[in-house]
């Protein structure tokens, strides 16, 4: 047996999954699963292989889906995955996080929940909806989500949050209170003096650095920033990049200093590739410099996007880099973002890319 | 997951005024809850307690058709005998429920 690389797709009709051949480079798409209801985000526990999907039905409302074969089967449940009566219905499940044998789950609007028992039923971290700020969150354009989870690797009691249009927030008592995390961070849409608020920051996706838990990469609306004490201070990386606007950010998956970026045109000018020529762009070295990587990628008339949870890199040696784009394809590089391939294109628009490895 | 519960071999009667209705369930739905029926006969006296029969027939239906807030969803429509019914709706004795999906997605 050897050890392959899979690729979660969470697309508007359902999911995917891509499977690799031992090198990366062919890789064998299977779906649409979950009934091909909308996806936000899908992801696979790394402790026991399964695969968990969620989103939201217009009719049927949100979910959790499961599969314990690597998407043969499924089943769903939202027992418990409610706000209290009288408040507003979540509409959709947005984030997933496996860590320390629990299931968390990020929703619309923004609240966590956590399940302790795969999946099957849910309980309500009600700390974060009970903060001092919570009637002065506002809606990004996705609606009010909570669409990043990053626990502590090593802390159970730790865990990052982010939410459009509210911010970082941080927790080190396991949900029971919260703090924002974003000084420094930058909110382009208040007026100029007030620009450095508590909260109120668009943040799009956090990344974590390989073994440096304290070490927290940014992608926000407005910029993009690095913190080396887990999101106290944030200072802004974006000095050589095409824009301050996108959407991904993913960690390398050993190297604390290597982290892959998705750069747009800019938030008023269209939102796609900048030029529609489409580049990844890396640093290796914390933020302090870029190199765009293109080789393999379209330089020509490629008006695409790649959203906030649609980038993502593998476990192996060199690393694997994945993302995913509005359009429905699927582009990927096996050797650290140096040259990519399309391995899938067609498909629904493209909501998240996670990877999960498995044994062939 | 609730959902894959076998369901009980009767419906059983809920609420003083319960009486026997028949309830046809909507496709999409169907293809959620394996072993699930399109048609059934029921004994409910509301709306409200036809969804309780239905979640201890299939765990997890009541979710699918109705909200926290508790309200039917927004994009399910339930008839009873052709008119279009709220979850404390009384049923009449030998009532016909349709349970449709709206016009609804992208």
């Amino acid at each position: 047996m050897s050890q392959r690389t899979g690729l979660l797709l969470a697309t508007k009709k359902g999911v995917f999954v891509l499977e690799g051949d031992a090198e990366r480079r062919d890789w064998k798409l299977s779906g649409p699963f979950c009934e091909a209801w909308p996806i936000n985000h899908a992801v696979a526990d790394p402790a026991t292989g399964t695969i968990y999907a969620g989103g939201g039905n217009e009719w049927f409302g949100p979910a959790v889906w499961k599969s314990e074969d690597r998407g043969k089967s499924w089943s769903h449940s939202s027992e418990g995955l409610a706000y209290a009566e009288g408040k507003d219905p979540i509409s959709a499940v947005w984030s997933l996080a496996a860590a320390n044998g629990s299931l968390y789950a990020g929703v619309c609007p923004a609240g966590l929940f956590r399940s302790d028992d795969g999946g099957v039923t849910w309980s309500h971290i009600s700390g974060l909806q009970d903060h001092p700020t919570r009637p002065e969150w506002q809606p990004g354009g996705a609606g009010l989500i909570l669409h990043t989870i990053l626990p502590h690797p090593a802390d159970v009691k730790q865990m990052w949050i982010g939410m459009s249009a509210v911010g970082v927030f941080h927790t080190a008592d396991g949900g029971a209170s919260w703090e924002p995390r974003n000084s420094g961070t930058r909110n382009d849409y208040f007026p100029e003096d007030q620009r450095y608020p508590e909260f109120g920051q668009c943040v799009h996706s956090i990344a974590m650095a390989a073994g440096k838990p304290e070490r927290l990469y940014q992608q926000n609306h407005c910029g993009m920033y690095v913190s080396e004490n887990g999101g106290i201070e944030w200072q802004s990386i974006e000095a050589g990049l095409p824009s301050t606007f996108g959407f991904p950010s993913a960690a390398h998956p050993r190297d604390p200093d290597t982290l892959y970026l998705f750069p747009l045109n800019g938030d008023t000018v269209g939102r796609y590739a900048p030029d529609a020529k489409v580049a990844v762009w890396r640093t290796r070295n914390g933020g302090a410099s870029w190199q765009d990587l293109r080789a393999g990628l379209p330089q020509e008339d490629a008006y695409l996007s790649v959203l906030r949870q649609a980038m993502a890199t593998d476990a192996a040696d060199p690393a694997g880099v994945y993302f995913g784009t509005t359009s429905g394809a699927v582009y990927a590089s096996a050797d650290e973002g140096e040259n990519w391939h399309c391995i899938a294109e067609h498909l629904p628009l493209i909501s998240s890319v996670e990877t999960f490895t498995y044994d062939a | 997951m609730p959902n894959e519960t076998a369901p009980p071999p009767t419906s059983p009667p809920t609420g003083s005024n319960a009486t026997q209705v028949r309830v046809v369930l909507p496709g999409p739905l169907l293809r959620l809850f394996p072993g699930s029926e399109r048609e059934l006969v029921v004994s409910a006296g509301t709306v409200a307690e036809l969804l309780d029969v239905l979640d201890a027939r299939w765990p997890g239906m009541r979710d699918r058709l109705c909200d926290s807030r508790p309200a039917i969803r927004k994009h399910i429509n339930i008839f009873v005998d052709g008119t279009s019914a709220e979850l404390e709706s009384p049923l009449p004795p030998g009532a016909e429920v349709f349970i449709l999906t709206a016009m609804s997605g992208g």
